[in-house]
């Protein structure tokens, strides 16, 4: 629900994300709009090299360098985040958005014990606070992402936790500060299939227990099916579609977004071959003229391959980047 | 063909590999880590053998010691009749030919200095096959059986996306027309659409040259897509053996009930089943007493606390190692609606003008 001014928690408009190469402008986010609503989850989907991290990164204003924001808006409770400067991102970053990423190893500090790290993310926005009541609160926090033992997990190093409660700790650390917004980037990519139910099941329970708002990035069709609430499908630096769940997956417009829900296998069905999307996706630096998805598409016609095509509503709320959308009528 | 008429490959039996870990000074030596501890199965001429389970059950290491890379503790494998464990010298290096492996990651097991010919060309060299002209038609074959073009021979890895790479793998692993292929995750560092096209292009070479696979995975539904037959494993044993078919519409281990369960579903309407299993696999260091997963089973009883389950045949072709199996409720399939009739119609339109772009079309080299 948008809040009482009327603007979503977060609205992204007309998003580009360049970096640049051998001279020349290459743009790994290319004009994204969307926007997501208080205890609501986006899930994000897209294969490698669709720019669907590069986007989370801009919406924390984490760029790597030479990457930069060259156009759009990013809109945090109605003010523009590509307006404030470092310090006030800073404080944002600290309090109000939180980031999990795929690989939790790779973001703990191995030095530090779990619980200095937790303890040390409270302290950085209550410098004040006494150190005893900052160790119960982590504690209650470990307990909270349901580590077993987390008087005794506090003084624990990640390289002697699993897989899984290191990104149980990433998640209690990412919820010390209370956000409004969480994005995982690939938060269950790197864990057995076992452990991903469980911490999916995790922060679908702390989302409506503090009422936070999802992206959830993934390239799993499975894990946005169990999160999302809406969804965007991410090609080649664009959103080619956007709506609801239920949208996505029983109304599919876009031929690409057709083509991986025939890719992925569905359990409770018998199909000898899977329906494959051929060739691979284009580099930024090399994108085909028109339609981006024109030269692996089934259904591309010649004006594919000259108009770009712009994101347009084909039903409610539900838009479709496709010139021959919906691809039955053009059948028939 | 039905399993009982179809001739054996491999005969793994008993096998086992323990990694001892040894005292310090200050410490006496621990119990070995058991990574496979008494695993056995058959894989047939012909057929696809998944072994899947979560990091730890010992599915790569059992994987490895089929192919003799390392050696076993203890156990037989039999490779087209012929004990293979004790096996040395130069019928080794015969046997090798026989069995291939292709790697999970496409980017490193390809070396990035030599080219795609010589790649795909090297097994024929180290074996002594052919002379440089046959080698080079070889070669070429062997590009066009994996969708790619016979000029891709004089590039190198780097300009291939991953699917190709894997498809340069999988060629490579051809050339010195092996009977058993191990496919240690080949699709698992791949993206989605790309998985269908390397799951496809596996099945259509199965079919035309009679290879016989062991599929390595921690995807069921890969698996379910890509075996005849799914053997899971769980700290270092296989708890379940099945038909495909049998261990998805009726699985009789609760380990395999939570691996299914767990799949996250492409279907936004059929959310938030209960985890079925809590917690996280033991150490294979650390094993606990009885059945190695009771105390993540919801169904343990004192007995799979004390007594370690044997494998056993529950029906014919199906074999489980729970105490329990009998009594475990009537399966229900986690629900998944048919796809909706919107959905469904574009991906058969889908489908259907796939088939006839099939026809001659390749991967386009980037």
């Amino acid at each position: 629900m948008a809040d009482a001014e009327g603007f979503p928690l977060l609205a992204i408009e007309g998003l580009r994300t360049v970096f640049r190469a051998a001279g020349r402008t290459i743009a790994a986010v290319d004009g994204v709009t969307l926007s997501v609503e208080s205890g609501r989850t986006l899930g994000i989907v897209g294969e490698s090299g669709c720019g669907k991290s590069m986007l989370s990164h801009s919406i924390m204003r984490l760029v790597p360098r030479p990457g930069r924001i060259e156009a759009g808006h990013i809109y945090f409770e109605g003010q523009d985040l590509l307006a404030r400067n470092e310090r006030e991102m800073r404080a944002i970053r600290a309090a109000r958005i939180a980031m999990i990423f795929q690989e939790p190893m790779t973001s703990l500090n191995p030095a530090l014990t779990v619980g200095r790290q937790i303890t040390e993310t409270m302290r950085a926005h209550e410098p004040s606070a006494d150190t005893t009541a900052l160790r119960d609160r982590a504690v209650a926090l470990l307990a909270k992402v349901r580590i077993p033992t987390p008087e005794r997990r506090f003084d624990s190093f990640p390289h002697q936790m699993s897989g899984g409660m290191r990104q149980r700790v990433m998640i209690a650390m990412a919820l010390s500060c209370a956000p409004d917004l969480l994005i995982a980037d690939e938060p269950t990519t790197a864990l057995d299939v076992t452990v991903q139910a469980q911490i999916l099941d995790l922060l679908r329970e702390l989302q409506q227990q503090n009422g936070m708002a999802v992206i959830m990035i993934t390239h799993d069709l499975g894990v946005v099916a169990e999160m999302a609430d809406e969804i965007a499908v991410m090609y080649a630096g664009r959103v080619v579609e956007r709506g609801s769940a239920t949208d996505i997956f029983d109304d599919p417009q876009h031929p690409y977004t057709i083509g991986l829900l025939g890719s992925i296998p569905r359990m409770e069905e018998e199909r000898e071959r899977l329906l494959a999307i051929e060739g691979a996706v284009p580099s930024p630096a090399a994108l085909p003229s028109g339609c981006r998805f024109h030269p692996r598409c089934v259904f591309a016609a010649e004006a594919c391959t000259r108009i770009d095509p712009p994101l347009r509503e084909v039903s409610a709320r539900h838009w479709a980047a496709c010139l021959r959308a919906p691809i039955d009528a053009m059948a028939a | 063909m039905t399993p009982a008429t179809m001739p054996v490959l491999l005969n793994v039996r008993e096998l086992a590999k323990h990694y001892p870990r040894g005292g310090t000074l200050l410490s006496r030596a621990q119990a070995p880590v058991r990574a496979v501890d008494g695993v056995s199965f058959v894989l047939f001429r012909g057929e696809t053998l998944a072994l899947v389970g979560e990091s730890g059950c010992g599915k790569s290491t059992t994987a490895r010691l089929v192919l003799r890379l390392i050696e076993p503790t203890a156990g037989t494998v039999h490779f087209e009749a012929a004990d293979i464990t004790a096996m040395r010298g130069a019928p080794l290096r015969k046997l090798r030919r026989r069995m291939q492996i292709v790697f999970q990651d496409p980017f490193a097991s390809l070396n990035p200095r030599m080219n795609v010919g010589s790649i795909v060309e090297e097994p024929l060299v180290v074996h002594g096959i052919g002379d440089a002209a046959s080698r080079r038609r070889r070669v070429a074959e062997l590009l066009d059986m994996v969708g790619l073009a016979p000029e891709h021979a004089r590039r190198f890895p780097h300009e291939f996306s991953g699917g190709q790479r894997q498809r340069i793998g999988i060629a490579r692993a051809l050339s010195v027309e092996p009977a058993l292929i191990v496919c240690d995750e080949p699709v698992s560092a791949l993206d989605v659409s790309i998985q269908a096209q390397v799951v496809n292009l596996l099945k259509d070479l199965q079919a035309r040259l009679g290879l016989s696979y062991l599929f390595i995975a921690h995807d069921l539904a890969v698996v379910k897509h890509a075996a005849d037959r799914v053997a899971v494993m769980y700290l270092g044993r296989i708890v379940e053996l099945a038909p495909k078919r049998v261990l998805f519409d009726d699985p009789r281990h609760p380990y395999t009930r939570t691996l299914i369960a767990a799949i996250p579903r492409p279907d936004p309407h059929g959310r938030a089943q209960p985890t079925l299993a809590a917690g996280e696999a033991a150490s294979p260091g650390h094993l606990p007493s009885g059945c190695r997963f009771h105390p993540r089973c919801p169904f343990a009883i004192d007995l799979c606390r004390e007594v370690d389950p044997p494998m056993r045949a529950i029906a014919p072709d199906h074999l489980s190692a729970c105490h329990r199996a009998e009594e475990l409720l009537p399966w229900e399939a986690v629900l998944q609606r048919p796809m909706a009739p919107a959905a469904a119609r574009r991906l058969s339109l889908y489908a259907k003008l796939r088939g006839e772009a099939l026809l001659g079309e390749l991967e386009a080299a980037p």
